[in-house]
């Protein structure tokens, strides 16, 4: 909705209406704006660094207070020599003051050397390259289509707010919501994956892939382990979307512009799709954004139920022994994903709504 | 306008009619597509499902923990080693009756007179999953590399620790030097693995052996293929000298939770349940008596105690930590103990699902068990309890609490596990009981014990440890050696025990090579425990799990009588599991798939189509 340029039409009255450049005080707003904007996006960016420099020392002093001694939690339960644990602090650099640990570990976080991680042995960029696709592929799934079927429900609720249809959708939405994820997995797996009654167990109860498959064999059988998560995923997620939405475009509807758009003659669905729903997408947008960021975290009770080996389950593990390096790197990872998104969601407002970085 | 009119449920512009109607048979065609044809296929929960591809007999086992390495070097959780078990053989094995040696690798052994030198002789019918000849070589290259390899002796490195010299001087003819006698040589449970393979790995501390497959084995499975928390592939080795299993393939399938593998093995998808690290009663109880499935309710190899801290100390005579001064009465431990009711803890708390605690070491391992003669055993009595307490001068005041004779109350903390239900319920038990004998208690449930345990900050603590057929380890742990070098080291004490009677006991059952003489060192180690009080057994929990009988017809446990078929010393249960008929469980068919993903795509195509429907616009739409 950028301010538009004087016309021909608007030339003095009296005078020959003979093109013209635009005039150099067009170009001022313009990039008055530009300049807002750039302004507004630095300041947003800068946050985020902040933010990111924040969350790198609190992730390793607050990891440091977990209560535990890695090393013999490790090595719990065996016979290990007390030359063994020396070598073990010394092999992950236990043995080292702790402001030397926190200097290690920042200078090589900046490098992306997010550690070794103690249980598995294994650099922890590549345990969170090994579940990452996973999650993305449940999470990012379900992401969508969580978010499509919550904005298109929202939209209609409030589009007929107080009928029988509203009042179902909401209801259905917040007892959805409100249902523990992990129990409602349980049942999905119980109805849709052993079967019950004469619902037969049409998809796999747990896991994410048969194994023994390749090519296009591969791709079914995944999508078929799919199924059932995703279902429960969108089943306590969509009623979020659909809240925020409803509510967001029932305070447009008394709108006057929405009264012209209909005087005008319009259809209803298009006054609703292309006037009332692109002003109300605001907080959607935020919600959007904020799930968004959310997905790469995984969703540890449905990744547990189902057993989807993602960085839900993974994270729950490190945090168990304590494996620090495992959970910084996660934690890092998270929290870099959430403030990214939210970053992002930051910079998209004023392209939605002027008003916002002025 | 009308306030219908303004919220647009009338239209006020002339439009092409929508085909409503067209939209709900869309709607409803694609659901009744969805679930008609789940039932037109033999998808139904049917347990006996179809067999694998190329009619290969699979036998799935449902595990939860995650694999933390396939190298033998530094597995060490019970996931990993039990799947090493299948894929190296070890010098030698645990007969399933009742766990004495047996040949592994090795057909005979024997130690010298002077009890230092050991001489394997290592079977010449065995072969590498490659081909190659398994040697003493392999044998020898292996105790060596974790004898100077730090990284190598990360699982197992305590096996070799008195180890002088091994060599191999010909290819069925191992040697093994000794600094000191050590009986547990036919328990080395160390993976034998093939030098060919591992003398080119460069950093065995950062080797999983878990990227190239087969890996190359001489145990009765090869391991074909393994993908993170998701599964583990196996298939027989049809080469192996013991024999090839009966099963054509063995999958460790990932069930995250305990609840979704018992479906599963509901409906079929697996052919094994062994739960964490055991079916709870309530599944136990709602699997028992169904169709096609047996509930394995065996002798656990646990023991279920509750220690007492007899004072920390270390090595260097420091003592640090904070247990209550009262606990170092033995009176008052076994009055503690003597409050106890193990039968209702085994009725109420297991559920019938584990055996009452008499000695230290469980009763499956028959060699070694112990328990008090009827005249010594610490029964249920809190009359003679009472009356222990007031001998040791804490008698009841006018509020019914015990105080010692500095008049301070009887008040302690009892360490518990925040993941272990079983601590939190007995642990209500014990309050209830010790109050009546005016002491107080609170429970101190931690998700990580491992801090105060460490720094003696406890009084009493739940404990329990899995006992293996040679019992020297669970034996150490109680000896002044295993104490921390000082307060700030960390030792393998598991409390703080240190007696120089049980000390003296210990070192003799190492250095007896009579197993029979050994047993019985044994037992009056297991005796003077007892008579200690620090260690009181209340249980050996069962090992409770399932298993389909339409997959597997038969499958050996551990001892044969009565045992347990996941984890155990061996690699009996899978190797000799014999297929039910045709059964094999599988994650389900391509038929299945099929279906599953077509009713999919029917139910997306509708709901595109419904989409494209209402994005239609017409000339008269536009503004």
């Amino acid at each position: 909705m950028q301010p538009t340029a004087p016309d021909a039409a608007s030339a003095p009255v009296g005078k020959a209406a003979v093109p013209v450049p635009a005039p150099r005080a067009v170009r001022g707003p313009r990039s008055r704006t530009t300049t807002a904007y750039l302004r507004y996006g630095a300041g947003k960016a800068g946050g985020a660094a902040v933010s990111l420099l924040a969350v790198l020392v609190t992730g390793f002093f607050l990891f440091r207070l977990i209560p535990g001694d890695p090393v013999k939690t490790m090595t719990g339960g065996r016979p290990v020599s007390a030359r063994q644990l020396a070598e073990y602090r010394r092999e992950f650099g236990l043995d080292l003051p702790l402001w030397q640990q926190f200097t290690d570990y920042c200078g090589k976080a900046l490098t992306g050397d997010l550690g070794t991680s103690y249980q598995f042995r294994t650099p922890v960029i590549d345990k969170i390259t090994e579940a990452l696709p996973n999650t993305l592929l449940l999470t990012g799934t379900a992401f969508v289509l969580y978010t499509a079927l919550g904005m298109f429900l929202g939209t209609r609720s409030a589009w007929r707010h107080g009928r029988l249809g509203d009042r179902l959708n909401t209801g259905l939405a917040l007892t959805l919501y409100s249902v523990p994820s992990f129990w409602l997995g349980l049942l999905v797996i119980i109805v849709f994956g052993v079967g019950l009654g004469p619902v037969p167990g049409l998809f796999p109860t747990g896991g994410m892939e048969s194994g023994g498959k390749e090519g296009f064999a591969y791709v079914l059988d995944v999508a078929h382990h799919l199924v059932l998560p995703v279902i429960t995923l969108v089943a306590v997620e969509y009623g979020q979307t659909l809240l925020v939405t409803r509510s967001a475009l029932l305070d447009e509807m008394g709108s006057d512009y929405l009264t012209t758009a209909r005087a005008k003659g319009l259809r209803d669905d298009l006054v609703r799709r292309r006037h009332a729903v692109p002003n109300a997408l605001l907080p959607t947008v935020t919600l959007v954004f904020v799930n968004l960021g959310r997905t790469v975290a995984g969703v540890i009770l449905v990744e547990t139920v189902f057993s989807w080996p993602g960085l839900g389950g993974l994270f729950y593990q490190a945090l168990s022994v304590p494996d620090l390096p495992l959970v910084q790197g996660l934690f890092l990872f998270f929290a870099s994903t959430v403030i990214v998104m939210n970053t992002l969601a930051d910079l998209l407002y004023p392209l939605l709504d002027p008003r916002v970085g002025r | 306008m009308s306030t219908q009119d303004q919220y647009g449920t009338r239209r006020s512009h002339p439009r092409i009619p929508r085909p409503r109607t067209l939209r709900l048979v869309a709607t409803a065609g694609a659901i009744a597509l969805t679930f008609s044809s789940g039932l037109a296929t033999p998808l139904n929960p049917a347990p006996q499902r179809a067999e694998a591809a190329g009619g290969k007999k699979v036998l799935t086992v449902a595990v939860a923990q995650s694999v933390d390495s396939l190298s033998p070097f530094l597995a060490v959780r019970l996931v990993s080693t039990s799947i090493l078990r299948l894929t190296y053989e070890y010098l030698t094995d645990y007969d399933p009756g009742d766990a004495h040696p047996v040949p592994g690798l090795a057909t005979k052994w024997a130690p010298s007179a002077d009890k230092l030198t050991w001489t394997y002789t290592i079977r010449s019918d065995a072969k590498w999953s490659d081909g190659q000849k398994v040697t003493a070589q392999d044998a020898a290259w292996t105790f060596n590399k974790m004898m100077t390899d730090q990284a190598a002796a990360t699982a197992n490195g305590s096996f070799v620790g008195n180890f002088r010299k091994v060599t191999a001087p010909s290819p069925t003819k191992l040697v093994v030097e000794l600094k000191k006698p050590q009986a547990t040589m036919t328990a080395l449970d160390v993976p034998i693995v093939p030098e060919h393979v591992w003398k080119n790995v460069s950093d065995l501390s950062k080797f999983n052996n878990d990227k190239t497959f087969p890996i190359v084995g001489d145990g009765p499975f090869v391991l074909t293929d393994y993908k993170a928390d998701s599964y583990v592939r196996l298939k027989a080795n049809k080469g192996f000298w013991r024999g090839a299993p009966k099963f054509d393939e063995l999958v460790f399938k990932y069930y995250k939770d305990q609840d979704a593998a018992v479906a599963a093995l509901r409906k079929g998808e697996v052919s094994f349940v062994a739960g964490q690290p055991a079916l709870t009663p309530a599944q136990a109880a709602s699997l028992k008596g169904q169709k096609d499935i047996k509930v394995n309710d065996a002798p656990g190899r646990r023991f279920y105690a509750l220690a007492t801290n007899p004072g920390a100390r270390a090595k260097n005579g420091k003592r640090f930590g904070d247990g209550d001064p009262s606990l170092l009465d033995q009176r008052v431990r076994n009055a503690l103990f003597m409050a106890v009711d193990r039968r209702t803890i085994i009725d109420k708390v297991f559920q019938g699902h584990a055996v009452e605690g008499q000695g230290y070491i469980p009763p499956r391992f028959s060699t070694y068990f112990w328990k008090p003669s009827a005249s010594r055993t610490l029964s249920y009595d809190p009359t003679k309890a009472g009356r222990l307490l007031d001998q040791a001068g804490y008698r009841k005041n006018a509020d019914g609490k015990r105080v010692g004779e500095d008049g301070k109350p009887l008040d302690y903390r009892v360490l518990c596990h925040a993941t272990d239900p079983n601590d939190k319920a007995v642990g209500q038990y014990l309050k209830e009981w010790w109050a009546k004998l005016g002491i107080g208690m609170s429970l101190d449930c931690l998700d990580n014990v491992t801090d105060p345990w460490l720094a003696g900050k406890y009084d009493l603590a739940f404990d329990g440890w899995s006992v293996n057929p040679d019992p020297d380890f669970v034996l150490s742990i109680h000896t002044c050696a295993a104490l921390p070098a000082t307060p700030k080291d960390t030792g393998q004490t598991d409390n703080f025990i240190c007696d120089k009677t049980y000390d003296e006991l210990y070192a003799r059952q190492l250095a007896e090579y009579d197993s029979a003489k050994r047993a019985g060192i044994v037992q009056q180690m297991e005796s003077r425990l007892y008579d200690l009080g620090y260690m009181n057994v209340m249980a050996y929990p069962n090992a409770v799990e399932a298993y389909r009988t339409d997959q597997i017809k038969s499958i050996e446990t551990m001892p044969r009588a009565a045992g347990n078929i996941y984890g155990q010393d061996g690699y009996w249960s899978w190797w000799s599991a014999v297929p039910a008929g045709s059964g094999s469980s599988s994650g389900g068919s391509s038929t299945g798939v099929v279906v599953g993903i077509a009713a999919g795509v029917v139910v997306l195509a509708g709901a595109v189509f419904l989409f494209a429907r209402r994005r239609g616009a017409t000339a008269d739409d536009r503004e």
